[in-house]
């Protein structure tokens, strides 16, 4: 049976190791009356027994499947014609793609059919390489099924032999669930050395073709690789500075409008705003941080980025039509909620005795925000300006939607550039294998992309905290 | 600074235990008025939302003199005090009822400024909040905001002056530009006033300003105030009686929002007129 | 005597406060201007927001509104044996496979130059024959089919037009205007049309019950809405329970060494991580290492999992935190075990901060799609999806696929996706704060 089946059967077969664990105890204790003789709760050895019914089970199926992939194909090739085997990976990938693909859309006896009808010696391999495919993957599937009901029942049975009155079912359950506990939290520092290795490791790929120097330095960034020995045209420039200046461009035109926007919009809200006009604004502001920015995306290039185009030429300038001004202003508005937020909450955080004591002298408010408050909420607005700008240069869909491809080191916002995210996407979301210099610098740019977000972070906390010693 | 012998406890004896919330406060006892008045406040109101904080206060703060008020915690000191330099029109929900004056002028007037209000009417609050900046910064704020000064000379001596009369220069001279909030609490709350001095204020008020300070620190603070009346009308909250004793020529006794007693310190704490004062002062409760 | 207005000449035995307070009175003016300035300053940085706001939302409602109704035209259809390639002598009668297999754009074609006679010559009637939708024929199989005593009668069917007729009727433009590929005869047979009452408007149910397609005039967005379904489902039943399970364990059971503070520093910084990161991992690990099927919900989930999973963990440990120690000691005082105060006590009371938490994270990943077009949700698929490992969409990356298609008609399906997005967004926010204000009561 399939994996979907499997898990469902499973989970009907932990349900029922509950009931049965459950049962199980009372027996022991002597009838449901004398289940106070149980040192646990009768529920509790349910509950242990269905944990140990279900998790190793699971662990199996879980392994067996990731592996599967692996084991079927290593052991389908070994069943290949030996010229066969000797392809290189990519057109051995390809080939077996392809008896992949003769196995979804044909039955077995068709395939026979064809095997021997057919002549032709390529088709005839590929065909039975295709009905060993099929047994194969069936083989797998009944050993999968075997094994997880195997482990499941073998688990469950060698628990209930040890049940008897004082049998710590509940120190053992808890502890299990202890574990999965600690497992769950885990998944965070898995995530984090996932995205660290796997971007390092496609990254170090990079740097064998391409140098980090000409990467970090150069100049030129047009990425095509020759596809075959022969193409003509293929040269490859992956020098990654236009790119950065790019992205700095546009970040630098989003905090031009998202900073003094955000800032004024936080000073006004929390000192100077009726609690009328407080209950519409906070949620107009979460309506700008909320809309997905692939409308953001949409928005910037089929409103913003003509309507820019426009009045430039009607100006007499020449604006492209995928100018970084439009992406840059939408994505200045993007950010608008976030700068607005964080800067309210440092503004808030400074102590109400300094704003009194500042009144008490005769400072109007202004003089108290501009003179007392700000300069002592400072860290704070610095750290979510930080943050802002971590947020702006990690940004994708404004970009991709808006902004150019063709890298362009100008500082001119009505011309077109890219950016480091843009790249990213438009090199992995084409069609070439995975191995290519090409497909590789995406990582190398995604590496870059999250050190430095992660830099301008961990500095955004630092500057917060350092600095906020300053009140008791 | 006044040296008061407070009355002994009276004897604890059945006729005296009276209900005190059923004792009336019909008038206030003693006398309210003084012939030179710096502040007059006449049949103050203050309302907070619903709740009634200050109830029909007539009294006058006399020019150069300390006044304490005193009583017990929350009978609306602190909220009288700071009606005297509107500092509670930043509370939305605070309402005043009463004619409050400065020099016979009405403060709550609507023409009335109350930034020009609050450079003559300093405050001291209860916490020392030096602004995060420079002791040179912190007192030069004032005089900065309302443009006293043409050039950083003369800026120079308002600080040093203010520090002077604040009697904190000689500890601070040589670190003028470490930051206020380094020093410890009792210079703190001399930054506070020297802050506030420099300004020059006609009148300085303070809300409990010894009562985060160790007995050493209060007592610098103490001799402070008695030198600063010379040119400054104080009105000092403050909650201990033996400090209202030291440090003030008046006292008014606040209970409940109603002003109790008020008359020269001496007479008031040697022979107080109302029931309620004799009782609050010497100790029975509050 | 000193008069404290701001307009006042000052006289007073005290020279020097005197002129304290004239100084400060003359800059009085200035400084209460400036003060007006100011305040109008942050009015204007608050209103500049809404602008944007209603610009914004303003914009793509306008652009949408075209897409909610459909032009289809009234034809006069023959249902003739020949034109169907059907043999009408057979004595069996007409077969349901027969009928299945009819040459309905025959029918098509013929019927429709029976309507307009006049226009000859083979490019003209091709031009006609493109006034109507590509599906058209299959209206006309699907109507014989549900009532086949049409067969070789006459009967009057409404089909969908073709979406640029569809554009120029919403919009009327200028024959051949760019983008508009409509000719002047093509305009005259419409007009006729129109002046014999055989086009309606409809609303596009079609829209919301229909896959993507590469016809404007045919393109709805069930399959996105089912990928996005699929995939939140997914992303929901992975990253709750583990999100839960991290926030207990980080609240209530872990000791304060350094490995706690680690973890606590990888998820702050794991939540300001950019999406696509999060996209290039789905890629690297997930696809190449464990070979599961690309573009599908499952993948997608399990991506947009790790990407909530530091907002769900931080909203829960923030609840639990809330839950007073005094439950706690409570419990504990009772002889519970910390496993039971914790699940038995805590847990309920912290759930609906934490159901709020995760609604909302639920909400920021049903608008990504940085991550999401990494793992190869780009392909276009007509299919709805129907289980987790079929190839799917979701609803942010058809918008993303359609704003890219140079159709008229493709420019308001994909502002009015991105309404149905938005709308989906705010109920599902509006259900997070109902939510919380109501245990917030309590």
């Amino acid at each position: 049976m399939n994996s979907s089946l499997l898990f469902f059967v499973l989970l009907c077969l932990t349900l029922f190791s509950y009931w049965f664990g459950l049962q199980r105890s009372l027996k022991v204790a002597g009838g449901a009356n004398n289940k106070k003789a149980l040192t646990s709760l009768p529920k509790q050895f349910g509950l242990l027994t269905a944990m140990v019914c279900g998790l190793p089970a699971l662990i199996a199926l879980l392994i067996f499947n990731s592996g599967e992939h692996i084991v079927v194909e290593q052991l389908l090739t070994s069943t290949l014609p030996a010229n066969i085997q000797s392809l290189s990976t990519i057109d051995l990938g390809l080939y077996l793609n392809n008896i992949r693909s003769i196995t979804y859309s044909t039955t077995a006896s068709e395939i026979l059919n064809v095997i021997n009808e057919n002549s032709d010696v390529t088709t005839q391999t590929q065909y039975q390489a295709a009905l060993t495919l099929q047994e194969l993957n069936q083989q797998a599937a009944w050993i999968k099924t075997a094994l997880v009901l195997i482990i499941a029942s073998v688990s469950v049975l060698l628990l209930v032999r040890k049940f008897s009155l004082t049998y710590p079912a509940r120190q053992k359950s808890e502890g299990i669930i202890r574990v999965l506990l600690v497992a769950s939290s885990a998944v965070a520092i898995l995530t984090t050395v996932g995205i660290i290795v796997s971007v390092l490791f496609e990254s170090i790929h990079f740097f064998k073709s391409v140098s980090p120097i000409e990467f970090m330095f150069g100049t030129q960034w047009s990425p095509q690789t020759a596809m075959r020995v022969d193409q003509v045209g293929g040269s490859g420039a992956f020098g990654a500075i236009p790119l950065f200046a790019g992205t700095l461009l546009i970040t630098f035109i989003a905090m031009l409008l998202a900073v003094p926007v955000g800032l004024m919009i936080a000073i006004y809200l929390s000192q100077y705003a009726s609690s009328k006009l407080r209950a519409f604004a906070k949620p107009m502001l979460e309506v700008l941080a909320g809309i997905p920015t692939v409308v953001y995306g949409f928005f910037a290039a089929l409103t913003v980025a003509p309507v820019i185009r426009n009045m430039g030429e009607s100006l007499g300038l020449s604006v492209a039509s995928e100018s970084a001004l439009a992406a840059g202003l939408v994505m200045g508005t993007m950010i608008i909620p976030f700068v607005s937020s964080l800067s309210e909450d440092a503004i808030s955080a400074v102590p109400n005795a300094l704003k009194e004591a500042s009144f008490g002298m005769g400072a109007t408010k202004s003089e108290t925000v501009l003179k007392v408050l700000l300069p002592a909420a400072l860290p704070g607005i610095v750290g979510a300006i930080l943050l802002a700008i971590s947020r702006a240069i990690g940004e994708t869909m404004i970009v991709v939607m808006a902004a150019g491809m063709a890298a362009n080191l100008t500082a001119n916002p009505l011309d077109s550039v890219t950016t480091v995210t843009v790249q990213i996407v438009t090199l992995l979301t084409g069609d070439q294998e995975f191995d290519s210099p090409k497909t590789l610098a995406a990582f190398a740019l995604g590496l870059m992309l999250f050190i430095t977000t992660l830099g301008l972070n961990v500095l955004a906390l630092k500057v917060v905290r350092k600095y906020r010693e300053q009140y008791d | 600074m006044n040296a008061i012998t407070l009355p002994k406890p009276a004897k604890v004896n059945e006729d005296n235990q009276n209900d005190l919330s059923q004792i009336e406060i019909t008038e206030t006892v003693g006398n309210i008025y003084a012939d030179d008045a710096k502040m007059s406040i006449r049949n103050a109101n203050i309302y907070y939302g619903e709740k009634q904080a200050i109830d029909n206060i007539s009294l006058d703060l006399a020019k150069n003199q300390v006044t304490a008020l005193i009583g017990p915690s929350g009978c609306g000191k602190s909220t009288f005090l700071r009606s005297l330099n509107r500092m509670n029109d930043t509370i939305d929900i605070c309402k005043i009822t009463g004619k409050f004056t400065l020099d016979n002028e009405d403060i709550y007037a609507k023409n009335l400024d109350p930034v020009l209000l609050r450079a003559r009417v300093g405050m001291v609050f209860q916490k020392p909040n030096p602004f995060p900046k420079s002791i040179y910064e912190n007192v030069a704020y004032g005089a900065r905001i309302h443009g006293l000064t043409n050039n950083k000379a003369e800026l120079d001596e308002i600080v040093e002056t203010s520090l002077q009369k604040a009697g904190l220069f000689n500890e601070v001279k040589d670190r003028l530009n470490d930051p206020g909030t380094g020093l410890s609490g009792g210079q703190q709350q001399r930054l506070c006033i020297a802050r506030t001095i420099a300004v020059s204020p006609e009148v300085i008020l303070m809300d409990e300003p010894a009562s985060a300070l160790d007995p050493i620190a209060t007592a610098i603070i103490e001799e402070l105030i008695d030198e600063l009346k010379e040119k400054y009308t104080i009105a000092i909250v403050t909650h201990s009686m033996q400090q209202a004793a030291r440090v003030s020529q008046f006292t008014a006794y606040f209970h409940m929002g109603k002003l109790v007693e008020m008359d020269k310190t001496e007479d008031i704490f040697t022979h107080p007129s109302h029931k309620l004062t004799e009782n609050y002062i010497t100790g029975r409760f509050g | 005597m000193t008069k404290l207005n701001k307009n006042s000449t000052v006289s007073q035995p005290n020279d020097s406060t005197a002129s304290i307070t004239e100084i400060v009175t003359l800059g009085l003016k200035k400084r209460h201007r400036k003060e007006k300035r100011f305040k109008r300053i942050g009015l204007s940085a608050v209103l500049f927001g809404f602008l944007l706001v209603v610009i914004l939302l303003g914009d793509i409602t306008s652009k949408a509104l075209p897409a909610f109704h459909q032009h289809w035209v009234k034809l006069d259809v023959n249902y003739q044996a020949s034109w169907l390639n059907i043999d009408e002598n057979s004595t069996k009668g007409v077969t349901e496979s027969e009928l299945a297999q009819a040459n309905y754009r025959n029918v098509l074609k013929k019927s429709l130059y029976q309507m307009l006679p006049e226009v000859k010559g083979r490019s003209d009637k091709r031009k006609l024959a493109q006034l109507l939708s590509t599906n058209a024929e299959f209206t006309l199989k699907d109507s014989l089919i549900a009532s086949p005593s049409l067969f070789d009668k006459q009967a009057q069917i409404w089909v969908r037009l073709d979406d640029d007729v569809d554009s120029y009727l919403k919009e009327a433009f200028p024959i051949g205007e760019a983008g508009l590929r409509l000719n002047q005869n093509q305009a005259q047979w419409l007009a006729q049309f129109t002046t014999s009452d055989r086009i309606e408007s409809r609303f596009n149910f079609s829209f919301f019950t229909s896959g993507d397609s590469r016809e404007p005039e045919l393109a709805g967005i069930k399959g996105a809405l089912m990928g996005t379904l699929l995939t939140m489902f997914v992303t929901l039943l992975l990253s709750f329970p583990l999100g839960v399970a991290g926030a207990l364990y980080l609240e209530e059971f872990a000791p304060k060494n350094r490995l706690t503070d680690f973890i606590e520093i990888n998820i702050n910084n794991l939540a300001a991580v950019p999406s696509i990161v999060f996209g290039l991992l789905g890629l690297a690990v997930i696809i190449n290492l464990f070979g599961l099927p690309r573009s599908a919900p499952l993948v997608g989930g399990i991506v947009l999992t790790l990407m909530t999973l530091p907002t769900i963990i931080i909203a829960s440990r923030a609840a639990i935190k809330a839950v007073p120690p005094s439950i706690r000691e409570a419990a504990l005082g009772l002889g519970a075990s910390k496993m039971q105060v914790t699940f038995s006590h805590v847990l309920p009371q912290a759930m609906p901060g934490i159901i709020t938490g995760a609604i909302i994270g639920v909400a920021q990943a049903l608008g990504e799609t940085a991550p999401l077009l990494m793992i190869g949700m780009v392909a276009f698929i007509v299919d709805v999806p129907s289980s987790i490992v079929d190839s799917a969409t979701v609803l942010p990356v058809q918008i993303f696929l359609w704003a890219d298609s140079p159709e008229r008609a493709f420019l308001a399906k994909t502002s009015a996706a991105i309404l149905v997005l938005l709308t989906l967004l705010l109920i599902i926010n509006l259900t997070a704060t109902v939510l919380r204000s109501k245990f917030e009561k309590k």
